[in-house]
């Protein structure tokens, strides 16, 4: 199924949690925020949350700025 | 500040610098204890990136997370709701741009802004106009610092309107910080001599053509303007006043 990740279309496989996603994309997972449909998933939340179609999901973290 | 205690006056920007290692040296010259960054997409298709953390320790400095970029208190809100959960702190800086020329602060977005995330348990930064009205309306709000603009954003303009800087400064019951204008280290000694408690840059650094010396000559800067304010200027006179006794004059 078909989610948008940062903006990009991204295939997953139905049933796939946040927990998965972020492991098959991100070395160190640490200090990344993650937001679902523009709420927020905490961490703690990451395991019992089960991706669905067309889902839009924003991965941030902190970068150099002013 | 948000019931915390740091040595240092001064806060610089992790932005528009060569690399992170620079960046990294920078932070050490300046010697600074906080940092500002930025709340951005992790880059997906390029996972080898370097990455600020790697460079900046964040145990060693604060990160103070910015929402520069952001024209709504709705977008501010986003990012800021965004770093918490990132970083897992609640210290925080504000900023409200209005248009892409100036990077002026748009005032009622922002106390918008400062009202929402000190309900949501934040300790606010604010950046704004240099208006003592405005000031007094984000302390009231509940911000944990008031930090005005000495000019444009990224301009090295200088302190241009010292005389509302000063009236920030007696007014406030919150630090004051000069946030953005800054070009050179007698500016950031001048904010400093108005009384402020301290200063935030990055450009002035950044772009500075040896960016660690600079960080350096802010951070004696910061210092020496901190002492002048605190030791008191002599009064102005319109003529000289010999330093040397008359008496005794051969």
């Amino acid at each position: 199924m078909i989610i948008f990740l940062n903006g990009e279309e991204h295939q997953i496989e139905a049933g796939t949690n946040v927990t998965t996603l972020v492991s098959s994309l991100v070395a160190d997972p640490r200090g990344v925020a993650i937001e679902r449909n523009r709420m927020i998933v905490m961490k703690s939340q990451w395991d019992q949350t089960i991706l669905a179609e067309g889902d839009q999901l924003e991965f941030v973290q902190f970068v150099g700025g002013g | 500040m948000a019931g915390r205690t740091f040595k240092s006056r001064l806060i610089i920007g992790t932005g528009k610098y060569r690399d992170y290692a620079q960046n990294a040296a920078a932070a050490e010259a300046a010697g600074v204890e906080i940092v500002t960054v930025a709340v951005r997409r992790v880059n997906l298709s390029d996972p080898n990136q370097p990455r600020l953390t790697d460079f900046v320790d964040p145990k060693r400095y604060t990160f103070l997370p910015n929402t520069a970029g952001c024209f709504t208190a709705e977008d501010a809100l986003r990012t800021l709701r965004l770093a918490r959960e990132a970083g897992g702190w609640s210290l925080v800086k504000l900023e409200v741009l209005s248009d892409q020329k100036t990077l002026y602060p748009d005032m009622i977005e922002t106390l918008e802004a400062t009202k929402v995330l000190v309900k949501e348990g934040f300790d606010v930064m604010v950046y704004c106009t240099d208006d003592p009205v405005f000031a007094r309306r984000l302390e009231d709000a509940g911000a944990c610092a008031i930090m005005p603009l000495g000019a444009p954003i990224g301009s090295g303009l200088g302190i241009q309107n010292p005389v509302n800087i000063r009236l920030i400064v007696e007014a406030a019951r919150v630090p004051v910080l000069v946030d953005a204008g800054v070009g050179t280290a007698s500016e950031a000694a001048i904010a400093m001599e108005l009384g402020c408690d301290g200063v935030l840059m990055n450009t002035a650094i950044a772009e500075a053509k040896d960016p660690i010396r600079m960080a350096r000559a802010m951070k004696h800067a910061v210092l020496a303007g901190r002492d002048a304010y605190l030791a008191g200027r002599m009064g102005r006179k319109r003529y000289a006043d010999p330093s040397s006794p008359l008496a005794g004059l051969i």
